[in-house]
């Protein structure tokens, strides 16, 4: 009887999923390597062909969220397809990228003036299906544009990521995950020099899934979980009741 | 076939403009003049002036003694010359060929062009009522040669038409002026008695080139149609053009767009049939008040699917103003390239249909935002960050060099380093500590020097000292030294962050 019950309910979970428009692509599935963070999504997979928020509020950290953002480009990118990134003063260094996994002539650049026209491009670009994905930075998104850029994506199935540097408020929109990414000291382990990128995630909210916070390496090609270190927080404590 | 040409004379043409701007000058003399030799001198008057015996030429003064009341205008240099190019803008949608013929007509080359209004007569009457419309003094004569056609417009008592291969019987009355000679020529000519072409066109050629030079009889040559005349068109003739006549004026944008998507179906048509793509495309638009407006577009790969390039113009079409009307649209393609007859039947299905639809994205992007907002990389081969890329001319340019991957390199690139303040324990190790824009970081971890020597033959200056700093926060930097401790302090930048 358990087990009878156990597939109803998640016969009716994708059910329920495929009501609130969340599709995904038949026969794509985003291998992301980060083990139990895959959890925290509806049906256990990261939501492709959806619009996807990051927000950043300094330099040091919009760094690190296109850092972040160019790792899971680089796990997406099929053989065939093209990226499109497009921002408005743009400082992303090109050859950084094959760090990611990314070979940056695959990328076209746009570089506009006005967040407007930002918008306009990257509206375009959502609408056709021959790029993978569309990495549009710019500081606002009302709830009224997420939702054209929403609505662009269910007909055409690419994968939006927007980066939000700075933006004045932290509103409302209509992207199925809000990320913020910030650095995190990397490890040596007693090696002197810097070692390999690591990051804060913490993914505020997600459709359909459970929000939540992890600590990610990128190392050897791929990202790499963390365990919070317990002794770390001891530290804190004992320093702040020093 | 033989060629047509039209000659139209404007016989008061800065007067009539001047009559256009200001109606109320219509019926009163007046005359336009300018200084020569400390003199007020007429350059041009209007027809109630010339009755009253006012010539061009004369000072002004004495005019003011035949006619007190003289209205008297400042003459524009250059006028003429700009009214005459316009209105041979004006009469291309007659003829794709159009000439100025300075300083007072213009010559139309209609081979070919009459039997679309119904023969050369009803071609004719439509030009000249529709200059009379607007209020020009205009006299025309169409012949085989421009030097009969120029002559009859001038001189011509009997018909504007002359018939082909006649330009003899037409020209043996008219007087020497008649043949576009230099005044010294026809003063000698006048002097001999000979006021008429028939007096002289049949005296030997040796006697004539003696007497006036080889210039009289290459005028008479040309006009005979014995020795070709060139003319210089305003506006070269497009190899690839359409052309798409109006019954009646179009003011609205569906209109317009109908317009373009046929002249498009036209053009692409012949462009399928040669192997060819369109990579620069210009729209114009005739307008009955002898505007013309344009919307022009290019594209990033040569293109001939009639629905794309519709869709770049039609980002552009709100732009075109229609006023009263516009009665002729071209369509013409200064910049054609080969196109593979592969890539067309392949569309959409395979790898090089996926490049075709982003470089349609693109184009659209580029017609929209302008060609220079997009950018793509390709490694070039230098130590110096700033210059180890170079921007790809084509979507489908490959670089022969790799990426160098083996040193680090900060995810975001400053355009320009920003000076810090630093503390350095020793000369040649990272900071301690630095000042970025009015923050405190304390390095904890570090790496370098990753020394980049100018490269001489490019630039002259200091080496930099490139360190991966990461501070007390977790944020890691890009820092770099130019130049070293031996003389004197070294200056200190930012130049970049690590993700």
């Amino acid at each position: 009887m358990q087990p009878a019950k156990h597939d109803i309910i998640q016969q009716l979970q994708r059910e329920v999923l495929s009501l609130q428009r969340h599709k995904g692509i038949s026969g794509q599935q985003l291998h992301t390597g980060w083990g139990d963070i895959d959890k925290a999504f509806p049906g256990h997979t990261f939501p492709l062909g959806a619009v996807h928020e990051f927000i950043s509020t300094n330099k040091e950290n919009a760094a690190a969220t296109n850092g972040f953002m160019a790792g899971l480009v680089g796990k997406l990118m099929q053989q065939s397809k093209q990226v499109l990134w497009i921002s408005t003063k743009r400082t992303l260094f090109p050859p950084a990228l094959n760090m990611f996994g990314i070979a940056p002539e695959r990328i076209v650049f746009i570089d506009l003036c006005k967040q407007k026209e930002v918008l306009w491009a990257i509206e375009e670009a959502l609408k056709c299906n021959a790029l993978s994905v569309v990495i549009g930075e710019l500081s606002e998104l009302s709830f009224t544009e997420s939702r054209r850029l929403q609505l662009a994506v269910e007909q055409s199935r690419v994968t939006g990521f927007i980066h939000r540097y700075n933006p004045r408020t932290e509103n409302t929109v209509a992207c199925v995950t809000r990320w913020k990414i910030s650095h995190l000291a990397s490890e040596m382990n007693g090696m002197p020099g810097v070692g390999f990128p690591k990051w804060n995630v913490a993914l505020l909210k997600v459709r359909n899934g459970r929000p939540g916070t992890w600590q990610i390496e990128w190392s050897a090609g791929g990202f790499k979980q963390i365990a919070p270190q317990a002794f770390s927080i001891s530290e804190m404590l004992q320093r702040k009741a020093g | 076939m033989g060629k047509r040409f039209i000659a139209i004379w404007f016989r008061h043409l800065t007067t009539d403009r001047m009559v256009r701007s200001q109606p109320e000058l219509k019926d009163i003399p007046f005359v336009l003049s300018a200084p020569e030799r400390g003199r007020m001198v007429i350059k041009a008057a209007n027809i109630a002036a010339q009755e009253k015996g006012i010539q061009v030429n004369m000072v002004v003064a004495d005019c003011r003694a035949i006619h007190p009341t003289l209205q008297v205008f400042d003459y524009q240099p250059g006028q003429a010359e700009k009214l005459l190019n316009a209105l041979a803008e004006w009469c291309l949608r007659y003829t794709p060929v159009v000439a100025t013929d300075l300083p007072e007509g213009l010559i139309l080359d209609i081979s070919g062009c009459a039997h679309l209004w119904g023969g050369e007569r009803p071609y004719l009457k439509e030009l000249l009522t529709k200059l009379r419309g607007y209020g020009y003094d205009v006299r025309a004569a169409i012949a085989d040669t421009v030097g009969t056609a120029w002559a009859v417009s001038r001189f011509g008592q009997v018909s504007p038409i002359v018939a082909s291969a006649s330009q003899m019987e037409v020209l043996l009355p008219l007087p020497p002026a008649a043949l576009r000679l230099e005044q010294s020529t026809l003063e000698r000519l006048d002097k001999l008695g000979l006021h008429q072409i028939s007096s002289f066109i049949t005296m030997p050629r040796k006697a004539l080139r003696r007497r006036f030079g080889q210039g009289l009889l290459s005028r008479l040559d040309q006009a005979l149609g014995q020795e070709y005349e060139v003319i210089q068109p305003i506006q070269p003739a497009e190899p690839y053009q359409e052309r798409l006549p109006s019954l009646e004026p179009i003011r609205t944008a569906k209109g317009i767009e109908i317009a373009l998507s046929q002249l498009l179906e036209k053009l692409c048509l012949r462009l399928a049939k040669e192997g060819k793509g369109v990579r620069k495309c210009i729209f114009k638009c005739y307008r009955i008040d002898g505007n013309v407006q344009q919307i022009e577009i290019g594209t990033n790969q040569s293109s001939r699917n009639v629905r794309h390039l519709f869709k770049l113009f039609e980002l552009k079409i709100a732009t075109i103003a229609p006023a009263l009307g516009i009665e002729v649209f071209t369509i013409e393609a200064p910049i054609v390239e080969d196109t593979s007859v592969i890539q067309d039947a392949l569309w959409d299905f395979t790898e090089g249909g996926n490049g075709t639809a982003i470089a349609e994205l693109l184009d659209r992007i580029a017609g929209k935002l302008g060609v220079g907002s997009i950018h793509r990389y390709l490694p070039d081969e230098h130590y110096w960050p700033e210059r180890s890329l170079k921007v790809a001319s084509s979507l489908a340019e490959m670089s022969e060099t790799c990426w160098r991957t083996d040193i680090p390199r900060p995810i975001h690139l400053l355009p320009q380093p920003e000076t810090i303040d630093v503390t350095v324990p020793m000369p040649d190790y990272p900071p301690m500590l630095f000042n970025y824009k009015g923050v405190l970081h304390h390095v904890k971890k570090a790496d370098g020097p990753e020394r980049i020597e100018q490269e001489w033959w490019l630039q002259q200056g200091l080496y930099r000292d490139y360190y991966c700093i990461e501070d007390e926060q977790g944020a890691r930097y890009w820092l770099f030294r130019l130049g070293s401790y031996d003389s004197g302090e070294p200056k200190w930048f930012m130049h970049g962050f690590f993700a």
